[in-house]
């Protein structure tokens, strides 16, 4: 079990719901957790391989789970993650 | 429809122009109707991080952005979009715009040429991903709408 918090711009997928509490023992299961209870989640989570986006971030506390184990890593009742959206962009 | 409260367009001018010729980033906040309809009545400027070239790209790192979403709740607001400058190009997002576009975000875009604020556009991402321009207009708060 894990919190989650929606960014902002996904949150028309999830029933404008900013926290959950999700049932998983790692990021990779919160992140299938997510897709299956809200479908419309999985393109903007994962790319057609089914592997993290780039421009995905996931944050275990103040840590980027690439510094951790990726989706390998644990979660528990303590833990809060977030999904951050990289924000970029350039005039040509 | 996308309204700005005239001190927060004056606020995303300014930093438009100091940072010219880079390109400049920032948050906006407000509130949103139920028809859809868009009030911006606080920005909040944010470094550019993107390393290298910032004339042509810019980057906000995950850690301002989480503060910023943080920001949002703290001041009962939502975030609303982003604003960055084109500079030394018009107001019309790129391909990479579009490729690192956030859904319901509105994108407005600076355009300054040769240091002078030259148009304002606001953008939106369809459900085909692909940007549709916002018609916008600066608005007083205690005027209504």
């Amino acid at each position: 079990m894990a919190i989650v918090i929606i960014p902002t711009p996904l949150r028309k997928f999830t029933n404008q719901t900013a926290r959950l509490q999700v049932e998983a023992g790692t990021v990779g299961e919160i992140i299938e957790r997510l897709t299956l209870d809200f479908p419309e989640l999985k393109k903007h989570l994962l790319d057609p391989q089914g592997s993290l986006r780039s421009f995905v971030n996931i944050f275990a506390g103040d840590d980027d789970i690439r510094d951790l184990q990726k989706e390998k890593t644990p979660v528990n009742t303590s833990t809060v993650i977030s999904i951050v959206p990289a924000i970029a962009g350039g005039n040509h | 429809m996308i309204f700005i409260e005239p001190v927060s367009l004056n606020r995303m001018k300014t930093h438009a122009l100091l940072i010219f010729p880079d390109e400049c980033c920032g948050f906006l906040y407000g509130t949103e109707q139920n028809n859809g309809e868009r009030t911006i009545s606080e920005i909040r400027e944010v470094n550019n991080s993107k390393p290298g070239d910032k004339k042509r790209r810019f980057e906000i790192t995950a850690r301002d952005y989480m503060q910023a979403e943080q920001w949002a709740l703290d001041h009962n607001l939502l975030m609303l979009g982003i604003y960055h400058s084109h500079p030394n190009h018009p107001a019309i997002p790129s391909e990479h715009d579009r490729v690192a576009a956030q859904p319901y975000f509105s994108y407005l875009i600076i355009s300054v040429m040769q240091g002078r604020i030259e148009h304002i556009r606001s953008w939106r991402l369809n459900d085909k991903s692909q940007f549709e321009e916002e018609s916008f207009s600066p608005v007083h708060l205690n005027q209504s709408i």
